[in-house]
C-alpha cells in the first residue's frame, strides 16, 4: 500500500496543512460583505434593533401612561418625538411598536418557513401521493385572496373578544399559516433536482434513515434559497402587519405597533396639522423594510449566484 | 469477513465458488414518454435479459461501450433502481422483494463507488462525517468512537487525519475517489459495485486507486463487480470478465480465457483496440462500421448484426442462444 509518490505528496499537504477550511459558508460572507448596499441595510436593520430593544429602558416615560395636560404636543426638548392625543410620548410608542412589529414579523417567517420547508422537503422527496396532496393544497392556499382572508380572520379574532396582548400571538400565526406556500414550491423545486444528483444515490445505498437523507443531505442544499426567501418574507409580514393594524385588525391599542400608530392620524385634522403622529412609525416601516430587502437582495447575490440574472 | 475466505490468487477462477450475487434474466427498461399526455410511447431496454453469478471473493468484471447498460446493471443490482423484470439474488435471498427495513439492513453489506468523484459527495457535508455517517445511523458505532473508525479507514484509503474536517472542494478528484472508497468500505460490505471507479481520473491517479482497489480486496476478502470500459484494467484486476452490448450479455469467460480465446465478433473488436505501448506493432485492427443502434428500437435477430463484420442472414432473424461453450466460457454468436 505504501507508495512512494503517495508519500511525497502527504508531505506537500503536511506543509499546507495550517490552511483552515473555507466552508461554503464562509465563501458565501466574504461576497456578502462585499455588497454595500447589503452591508448598509444589515446596519440599518441592527441599529433599529437595537433602539426598539433597550430604547425604552432609557426612556422617562411608561407604555400606558397618559398626561392629558401634554396632549397633541409637537416635538420638544421633553418629548422628542411629540405626544399624540392622550399626551403618550410618540417616541416611546414608536420603539415599543417596533418591538412588536419586528417579533411579529420574524415569527411569522419563522412559521412559514418551518412549514414551508417540511411540506416542500416531504413533497419534494416522496413524491407521489404526498407530492399531489401537499402541492394541491398549496394551490388552493395560492388561489385565496390573501387580504380579504386576512380582514376576515381579523375581525373573527376581534369578534372573539381576545385580549389585545394575547392578539399578536394569533396574529403571528395566522400570518405565519398563510405565507408557507412560496417557500414549499421553491424547497420542493429545489430537492426535485437535488435528489437525482449521485450523492443521494450514495445515501441510498448506503441505507440511511429518510429523515437523515431529508434533513442532513437534502434541506442544507436549499438552505440558501430559504434564508433568502425568509429575509424577504420578514420585510413582506411586517407589511402585513402594519396593514392589518391599519385597519384596526391586526394589533389593537392600546398594544402598540407601526400600523396601528399611523391610524392615529385617520382624520384629516390629524394628518395635516399633527405630522409627528404619523410620520415616525410611517418612516419606521419604510426604512426598515426596505433595509430587510436589501438584506435579502444581498443574500440572494452572495448564497445563490445563479439566480443573480433575473 | 467470511469465515471460508480462501487465499486469492489472479488465476483463482470464481473466488470461493459459493455464488453471492445471482443475477438471473435481469431486465430494466425505461419508458419514454410522449405527447400532451405524457403516455408511455416506447421503452429505453438499458438492461434486456442478462444472467450472471458472482461468487464470493471474486472479481467479476463488465466491460462494453457507452451506453450499453453497465451502469445500469449495476445499480439495478443494489436496488438503486427498480427492475423491470428479472431476479437478483445477495446470498439467497431476493433484493427486489425485501421489504424497506430489510434492505436498509442488506445495504450495510453492499456498496457501491461511483463514477463521478464530484457529484456523488454532498457539497455541504464534511468528509468526516461522510464517510462515518452510515456508522452512525446504523448504530453500528457509537458516537465518540466514530472519528476514530473513519480516519483509521480514511489512512487505509490514502488519506490523512487532518482531511477530517475538510469540504469535498478542497480536494482533488482522485482523493475524493478515495473518500469515495473510504465511504463504501467503513461499513465493512462484503460486496462493492465499482461503476468505472477511474474512468474520471488522469491515468496516474487511475493506476493508484486500481492498486488500492486491488489490495483492499486481498486484505478484505472483498467481492467486486467491476464495471468499465477499459479492457486493460479489467484484466489486470478481474478473475471473469463480461461483455455487454446494447443492454444484452455477449461473451462471458474467465479473464485469460476471454483475452486469450475471444469468441465474439464484438469481443474481437474490443480486443484490437487495446492500446499496446508499442509504436513499431504491427496489429490487425478491427474497425467496427457504422453506430451503436438506438437501445429503444435494437436490431431484430443478433443485436450486433448491423456492425458485424461476420453478420449474414441467420444472424437478421434469430436470436444466438447464450451458450456455455466449456471452460466456462459463454457466447451468444451463431458462429462461435
Amino acid at each position: 500500500m505504501e507508495q512512494p509518490s503517495l508519500n511525497r505528496t502527504e508531505q506537500l499537504q503536511e506543509q499546507l496543512k495550517i490552511v483552515k477550511a473555507e466552508s461554503p459558508w464562509r465563501i458565501a460572507i466574504r461576497r456578502f460583505a462585499k455588497n454595500r448596499l447589503a452591508l448598509i441595510g444589515l446596519i440599518i436593520l441592527f441599529i433599529m434593533a437595537i433602539i426598539c430593544a433597550f430604547g425604552p429602558l432609557f426612556s422617562p416615560y411608561e407604555l400606558n401612561q397618559t398626561n392629558i395636560k401634554d396632549k397633541n404636543l409637537a416635538p420638544n426638548a421633553q418629548y422628542w418625538l411629540g405626544t399624540d392625543k392622550l399626551g403618550r410620548d410618540v417616541l416611546l410608542r414608536v420603539m415599543l411598536a417596533g418591538r412588536i412589529s419586528l417579533t411579529v414579523g420574524l415569527v411569522a417567517t419563522a412559521i412559514s418557513v418551518v412549514i414551508g420547508a417540511t411540506l416542500g422537503a416531504v413533497a419534494g422527496f416522496y413524491r407521489r401521493f404526498a407530492d399531489t396532496i401537499i402541492m394541491r393544497i398549496a394551490d388552493i392556499f395560492l388561489a385565496l385572496p390573501t387580504l380579504p382572508i386576512l380582514i376576515t380572520l381579523g375581525a373573527i379574532l376581534s369578534d372573539l373578544k381576545i385580549e389585545p396582548s394575547k392578539r399578536i400571538y394569533f396574529l403571528m400565526l395566522i400570518i405565519g399559516i398563510l405565507g408557507w406556500v412560496g417557500l414549499a414550491r421553491l424547497v420542493r423545486s429545489q430537492i426535485l433536482t437535488l435528489r437525482e444528483q449521485e450523492f443521494m444515490q450514495a445515501t441510498e445505498a448506503l441505507g440511511l434513515r429518510d429523515s437523515r437523507k431529508i434533513f442532513r443531505h437534502l434541506l442544507p442544499n436549499t438552505v440558501p434559497i430559504i434564508i433568502v426567501s425568509a429575509t424577504l418574507g420578514v420585510a413582506g409580514a411586517i407589511l402585513t402587519e402594519s396593514a392589518l393594524s391599519f385597519l384596526g385588525l391586526g394589533v389593537v391599542p392600546p398594544t402598540p405597533s407601526w400600523g396601528n400608530m399611523i391610524n392615529a392620524a385617520n382624520n384629516l385634522i390629524d394628518f395635516r396639522k399633527r405630522p409627528w403622529i404619523w410620520i415616525p412609525p410611517g418612516v419606521c416601516i419604510l426604512v426598515t423594510v426596505t433595509a430587510i430587502n436589501l438584506i435579502g437582495d444581498g443574500l440572494r447575490d452572495a448564497l445563490d449566484p445563479k439566480m443573480k440574472s433575473r | 469477513m467470511s469465515e471460508s475466505a480462501a487465499p486469492l490468487e489472479k488465476s483463482y477462477v470464481g473466488g470461493t465458488g459459493e455464488p453471492l450475487i445471482q443475477v438471473e434474466d435481469l431486465k430494466k427498461y425505461f419508458p419514454i414518454t410522449g405527447g400532451v399526455f405524457q403516455r408511455r410511447v416506447g421503452d429505453v431496454k438499458a438492461v434486456d435479459g442478462v444472467s450472471f453469478t458472482i461468487n464470493k471473493g471474486e472479481s467479476f468484471g463488465l466491460v462494453g461501450e457507452s451506453g450499453c447498460g453497465k451502469s445500469t446493471i449495476g445499480r439495478t443490482l443494489l436496488r438503486l433502481n427498480d427492475k423491470t423484470d428479472g431476479k437478483v439474488y445477495f446470498e439467497g435471498k431476493d433484493m427486489h422483494k425485501m421489504s424497506k427495513s430489510d434492505l436498509r439492513k442488506i445495504r450495510t453489506k453492499m456498496q457501491i463507488v461511483f463514477q463521478d468523484p464530484f457529484s456523488s459527495l454532498n457539497p455541504r457535508i464534511k468528509v468526516g462525517e461522510a464517510i462515518g455517517e452510515a456508522l452512525l445511523d446504523h448504530g453500528l458505532v457509537s458516537r465518540k468512537d466514530v472519528k476514530e473508525r473513519v480516519i483509521e479507514t480514511m489512512k487505509i484509503c490514502g488519506l490523512a487525519d487532518y482531511h477530517y474536517d475538510r469540504f469535498p472542494h478542497e480536494f482533488s478528484g482522485g482523493q475524493r475517489q478515495r473518500i469515495g472508497i473510504a465511504r463504501a468500505l467503513i461499513m465493512n460490505p462484503e460486496f462493492i459495485v465499482a461503476d468505472e471507479p477511474v474512468s474520471a481520473l488522469d491515468v496516474s491517479i487511475q493506476a493508484q486507486i486500481i492498486n488500492l482497489l486491488s489490495d483492499l480486496q486481498s486484505e478484505k476478502q472483498l467481492t467486486y463487480l467491476f464495471i468499465s470500459h477499459d479492457l486493460s484494467v479489467v484484466e489486470h484486476l478481474c478473475n471473469r470478465v463480461g461483455v455487454m452490448y446494447l443492454g444484452t450479455m455477449m461473451e462471458m469467460a474467465p479473464t485469460d480465457e476471454l483475452f486469450s480465446n475471444p469468441l465474439h465478433p464484438y469481443t474481437k473488436a474490443l480486443m484490437s483496440a487495446i492500446p499496446v505501448p508499442d509504436p513499431t506493432l504491427k496489429r490487425e485492427r478491427i474497425v467496427l462500421q457504422g453506430d451503436i443502434p438506438s437501445p429503444a428500437n435494437p436490431p431484430s435477430g443478433c443485436k450486433f448484426h448491423t456492425r458485424c463484420p461476420m453478420a449474414s442472414d441467420i444472424c437478421k432473424e434469430q436470436v444466438p442462444e447464450y451458450r456455455n461453450v466449456g471452460n466456462e466460457h459463454f457466447v451468444a454468436c451463431h458462429f462461435a
